[in-house]
C-alpha cells in the first residue's frame, strides 16, 4: 500500500522520527542522541535540528552540503521563520555525517508521491513503503531537494514545533494559558502582564516536552524572514582564503597521492612497475587500485611527478574500439530498429499523421558532458586500528561513509566522516559517483598514515560520470491552419527525472518513446539531469514547428498553454520583460525557451549576435521563474544566474568525445568554460504563489541552450540540431546543422 | 640547495626542488591552502597570487623563478590585519562567491588589475580577468568591480 502524506506526517517512530518526533524505536531518542553527540555543556537540543543556547542564540543543524547553492543559509531561514527567532541570533552548523540528521523529509517527499525521484538518488531510493527506514539514512544534497523537502518538511516543522514547546514552557512557568502567549524575535511574551522570557531561558524546560506531532505552520503573508534577502553564512570565509575544502585538509604525517586511471572505461591495471617512481624524493608507495595506479608521496607535486615514472599497462575492458561516431550510429540505429518503450502516449499519432498533409521531422543529438568542478576530485582517508577517518566534500556524506566501510571491511560505527566544503558539485559529487572515495580507501588500506588522494584536472575530465550523450528523432503533424495535431519523439536512454521528456504544450496526439541504447561511458547526474537534453530537443523542435507554421515562436508556444495557468504567466512575463517583438540593433536576434523542472517553471529570452569571427555572443538573458515561494531572493537570483552560465558553457563549448574507448579532452584548454568576457547580462523575475516549493539549484540550466540556438536561427537561418555551438559555422549562410544521418 | 622566498612578508628558506611549482610550495610545504589548484596548466587562474605585486598563476611557475621575490597570497591580501580590503568587502556586499573555490584567484587577479587601473572599462575587465568560475559568479564579479570605480 502506498502511504498517504497524512500517514507519513503523523506516522510512528520510524516514519515520523526524521525530524522532530523523537525517533524512539529503541535506545535514546533522536534529540537525546544528538545531545550526546553534538551539544556542549549547557546547550539543549529541542529537536535534532535545532539547539537553543543559554545566551539565546540558536544553532540550526543543516544536513546538506554547501556547494555554493546557499542552502546553509536558506534552510536556517526556514527554521527561524517558524520559530519566530531573531535572525541575528541564528547560527548554522553542517550536521555531522550521522543518520540522526539524515534526510527523512527528503525520503518523505518521494514517498508521498509529490515528485519523482531525481537521478541523483537513482539506485538508492526505492519508492516503496518498506524502504522508508533505508531512505531515512540518506544525507544527500542533489535533485534540487534541500529547500523542497528538508526545508519544507524538516526545518519549518522543526521550527514550528520548537516554538510551540517554548510557548508551553512559558505557559507552565507563569501559569497562564498558551493562547495568551506570543513568540517574537527569540522571546515569548505575555502581553497582558508584560512578562517576557528569552528562548534561551525557556529552553531547558521546553526540552522536557515531547515535540508536537503536527505543529502549525505560518502562512505566507505572515513571513518576516522568508522572502527577505539574507547574506550567506559561508561567504566571509570565501573572500580571505580561510574556507576549508576537501582538498585543503592538512594534518601531521599526511601523505598525498596522485593517480592515473585506465584510460578506457571498464579497463583495469594489467601490470605496473613502480621501481623508478619509488626512487624519487618523498615517494613512499606505488599502489594499484584496480582501476588505476597511485603514487603516494609527501606532497602532491612529488607524487604527480613520480607517477610519470611508473610503467603501467592497462587493458581496455573490450571497449577499445568505441568512438563518439560509433555510439551515435548505434543510437540512431537503435531508435529506428530497436525495441522501444512507451513514455507518454496520448491519442493516436498514427491517425493524426495520416490525416495531415503537413509534417515536420528532425534528428537531434547532444554530446557527453563533464562537470569540471573547480576543485578537482579528492578524498582523505586514514585507516588505523580498525577505524577509518574520512575527510571529504561530497553531496552524500552518509553514502560515502558507507562506501568506505564496505571497502575497508568496517562497520558504519567504525567510520567517521568529516564533511568539508565542496569546490563545486553539480551532481559530480553525488551518490553512485564516488570513484575517488573508493580509490582513496583502497590506497589508505595499504598506508600507515592518512592519505589525501588528489586527482589531476586531466583525470577529472577523463573519469567523470558524464551527462549522457543522447539522440532523439522528433516529428510533428499540423492541420491546415498550422496548429500541431501530433508530436512524436523517440529518444535514447530513459533518465531521471521521468517527466523531463514531457512537453507542456496542448497537442492532442503524442507518442513519446525511448530505447535503451547502452554504451560503456559512465553516466551520472549533471546539473538538471535529463532536462538538459530534453529541453534542448523539445524547445528547439517547437521552435522549428513555429517557423514551419509561419508563426511567431512566442505566440506559437503561448497558444499551446492553458489560459490562466502558471506556465502561461511565466512565458508572458519573460516575453514582456525582454521586450519580445520590439526592435533590436542590427545583427541581433532574440530566442525563447521554456521548461518546468524540479517543480520550478522557467522561461528565458536571450539576445544573441555573432562576433567578428562568427562566434555566437549572448548579450542578455531574461529569466522568468515560478518556484512557488522564494526563500532567499538574492540567493535564488544567484542560483538562476549560475544555472544559466553553467548551461551556456555547455551550449557554447561543452563536448566530451570518445576515441578508441577513451575521452579525448583533458583540461580547460580543450574543454573550455565561459569566462567574464562571454558572460551575458542576466535578469531574473520571480512570480510567487502558494504553489508547492520548487527547486532552485538546477532549473536555471535547461532553457539556455535552446533559447540561444533558437535566437541563432532567427539571426542566421541556421537551425542547430547538435551541440555544442562551436562546432557550427554561422557565417556560412543558412543551413540545417542537422544530426548526421 | 635552499631557495629563499618572501611570502606574506615572511622570509622562507625552502629545501625543495627548484622546479617545484610555487603553488605546491605554498600549499603543501607552507600550509597556505587559500591558493587553489584548479588545472595545473595555468588555464583557470585558481592559483593566482601576487609576485612583486603582479598577478601570476603559480601552478606552472617554478619556485626558483621567484627566488628572492615578494609573494602575497589571499591570506595576506588585506595585509594580514583584521580589516578586509574594500575589494573583499565588495565581494561580500555583492554576495559574489558561490562554491567559492575560484574566488581566491579571482580576488588576487582583480586586486592586481585595480592597482594598475582603478576604473577599468568592461572591455578592460574582460581582457584582464580570464579566470574560470564554474558557478558562474561573473555578473556579480563585474558588479563588485564596478562598485569600486573611483569616478
Amino acid at each position: 500500500m502506498k502511504p498517504t502524506r497524512r500517514q507519513l506526517l503523523l506516522g510512528g517512530s520510524v516514519i515520523g522520527g526524521g525530524l522532530l518526533l523523537g525517533y524512539a524505536t529503541s535506545g535514546p531518542t533522536r534529540p537525546e542522541r544528538a545531545q550526546g553527540l553534538a551539544a556542549k555543556e549547557g546547550e539543549h537540543f529541542v529537536t535534532t535540528w535545532l539547539t537553543i543556547h543559554p545566551d539565546n542564540r540558536v544553532t540550526v543543524y543543516v544536513p546538506h552540503a554547501e556547494m555554493g547553492q546557499g542552502v546553509h543559509t536558506s534552510l536556517p531561514m526556514m527554521a527561524a521563520e517558524e520559530m519566530e527567532a531573531d535572525w541575528g541570533l541564528v547560527d548554522m552548523v553542517q550536521a555531522p555525517a550521522d543518520p540522526i540528521w539524515a534526510n527523512g523529509p527528503l525520503g518523505r517527499g518521494y514517498l508521498a508521491g509529490e515528485t519523482p525521484i531525481p537521478s541523483a538518488l537513482t539506485g538508492i531510493v526505492d519508492a516503496s513503503f518498506f524502504k522508508i527506514a533505508e531512505v531515512m539514512n540518506l544525507q544527500i544534497t542533489g535533485g534540487s531537494t534541500s529547500v523542497r523537502f528538508t526545508g519544507q518538511w524538516g526545518m519549518r516543522m522543526a521550527g514550528a514545533a520548537a516554538k510551540e514547546m517554548l510557548i508551553r514552557a512559558a505557559a507552565d512557568t507563569w501559569g497562564v494559558p498558551e493562547a495568551e502567549l506570543v513568540a517574537r524575535l527569540s522571546h515569548v511574551h505575555h502581553e497582558a502582564s508584560g512578562r517576557s522570557a528569552s528562548f534561551g531561558e525557556l529552553a531547558v524546560k521546553a526540552a522536557e516536552y515531547d515535540p508536537p506531532n503536527s505543529p502549525v505552520l505560518k502562512s505566507r503573508e505572515n513571513f518576516t524572514i522568508i522572502g527577505t534577502s539574507k547574506p550567506r553564512y559561508d561567504i566571509p570565509a570565501k573572500v580571505d582564503g580561510s574556507a576549508t575544502y576537501g582538498v585543503d585538509v592538512q594534518m601531521p604525517g599526511l601523505k598525498v597521492a596522485a593517480i592515473r586511471q585506465a584510460p578506457v572505461f571498464g579497463g583495469s591495471v594489467k601490470s605496473f612497475d613502480g621501481t623508478r617512481a619509488l626512487q624519487s624524493r618523498g615517494v613512499s608507495h606505488v599502489i594499484s587500485t584496480g582501476d588505476g595506479v597511485a603514487v603516494v608521496a609527501d606532497n602532491y607535486w612529488r607524487a604527480s611527478q613520480a607517477l610519470e615514472l611508473v610503467d603501467i599497462e592497462f587493458d581496455d575492458g573490450g571497449n577499445g574500439s568505441v568512438s563518439t561516431q560509433s555510439m551515435f550510429a548505434k543510437f540512431h540505429n537503435d531508435i529506428e530498429t530497436g525495441a522501444t518503450e512507451d513514455d507518454v502516449i496520448v491519442g493516436s499519432t498514427d491517425n493524426a499523421f495520416a490525416e495531415s498533409g503537413h509534417h515536420l521531422e528532425a534528428r537531434y543529438e547532444v554530446p557527453f558532458l563533464a562537470h569540471t568542478c573547480m576543485e578537482p576530485m579528492n578524498c582523505t582517508v586514514e585507516i588505523r586500528d580498525g577505524k577509518a577517518n574520512v575527510w571529504v566534500g561530497v553531496q552524500d556524506a552518509l553514502g560515502s561513509k558507507a562506501k568506505v566501510a564496505e571497502i575497508a571491511g568496517l562497520s558504519l560505527d567504525e567510520v567517521t566522516l568529516t564533511p568539508l566544503m565542496l569546490g563545486g558539485g553539480f551532481g559530480r559529487r553525488g551518490p553512485n559517483s564516488a570513484n575517488f572515495v573508493e580509490q582513496a580507501t583502497r590506497i589508505a588500506m595499504q598506508v600507515d598514515a592518512p592519505v589525501k588522494l588528489v586527482w589531476s584536472r586531466e583525470e577529472d575530465v577523463q573519469h567523470d560520470y558524464y551527462r549522457p550523450a543522447v539522440a532523439a528523432h522528433l516529428s510533428a503533424s499540423f492541420d491546415e491552419k498550422g496548429n500541431p495535431t501530433a508530436w512524436r519523439n523517440t529518444y535514447t536512454r530513459k533518465d531521471e527525472p521521468v517527466e523531463a521528456s514531457n512537453i507542456p504544450y496542448k497537442v492532442a496526439n503524442q507518442a513519446i518513446r525511448y530505447v535503451e541504447s547502452p554504451v560503456h561511458v559512465p553516466y551520472g547526474a549533471w546539473r538538471s539531469v535529463a532536462h538538459t537534453q530534453h529541453t534542448f530537443f523539445n524547445e528547439s523542435f517547437v521552435d522549428e514547428m513555429a517557423h514551419a507554421a509561419g508563426k511567431d515562436p512566442y505566440a506559437f508556444r503561448r497558444d499551446l498553454l492553458e489560459d490562466g495557468s502558471r506556465h502561461k504567466a511565466i512565458l508572458d512575463r519573460a516575453a514582456k520583460e525582454a521586450g519580445w517583438g520590439t526592435p533590436l540593433p542590427a545583427g541581433r536576434a532574440r530566442g525563447i525557451a521554456f521548461q518546468e523542472s524540479f517543480q520550478t517553471i522557467v522561461a528565458q529570452v536571450v539576445e544573441v549576435s555573432l562576433d567578428e569571427a562568427g562566434n555566437p555572443k549572448v548579450h542578455r538573458v531574461v529569466c522568468a521563474v515560478d518556484c512557488g515561494t522564494v526563500i532567499n531572493p538574492d540567493g535564488a537570483r544567484a542560483q538562476i544566474e549560475s544555472g544559466v552560465i553553467y548551461g551556456l558553457t555547455a551550449a557554447l563549448f561543452g563536448e566530451i568525445t570518445i576515441e578508441d574507448g577513451a575521452v579525448v579532452q583533458g583540461n580547460f584548454t580543450d574543454y573550455d568554460a565561459v569566462r567574464l568576457a562571454q558572460s551575458p547580462k542576466i535578469e531574473v523575475h520571480f512570480i510567487e504563489s502558494d504553489a508547492p516549493l520548487g527547486g532552485m539549484g538546477e532549473p536555471g540550466t535547461p532553457c539556455i541552450a535552446p533559447a540561444v540556438a533558437n535566437a541563432l536561427f532567427t539571426l542566421t537561418g541556421t537551425r542547430v540540431r547538435t551541440l555544442p555551438l562551436m562546432n557550427h559555422d554561422f557565417k556560412a549562410g543558412p543551413q540545417l546543422a542537422s544530426a548526421a544521418d | 640547495m635552499t631557495i629563499s622566498i618572501t611570502v606574506n612578508g615572511k622570509r622562507r628558506e625552502l629545501d625543495v626542488e627548484p622546479d617545484m611549482p610555487l603553488l605546491w610550495v605554498l600549499r603543501d610545504e607552507l600550509g597556505l591552502t587559500g591558493t587553489k589548484f584548479g588545472c595545473g596548466v595555468a588555464a583557470c587562474g585558481a592559483c593566482t597570487v601576487h609576485v612583486n605585486g603582479e598577478a601570476m598563476r603559480t601552478c606552472t611557475l617554478p619556485v626558483d623563478a621567484v627566488a628572492g621575490k615578494e609573494i602575497t597570497t589571499i591570506e595576506a591580501l588585506n595585509g594580514g590585519g583584521p580589516t578586509l580590503t574594500s575589494l573583499q568587502q565588495a565581494w561580500i556586499d555583492h554576495q559574489v562567491p558561490q562554491c567559492g573555490y575560484c574566488q581566491s584567484g579571482m580576488l588576487m587577479a582583480v586586486s592586481s588589475l585595480l592597482a594598475s587601473n582603478a576604473n577599468p572599462s568592461d572591455d578592460e575587465i574582460d581582457a584582464a580577468i580570464t579566470n574560470i568560475c564554474r558557478c558562474g559568479t561573473y555578473p556579480r564579479i563585474r558588479a563588485a568591480i564596478r562598485s569600486l570605480a573611483t569616478v
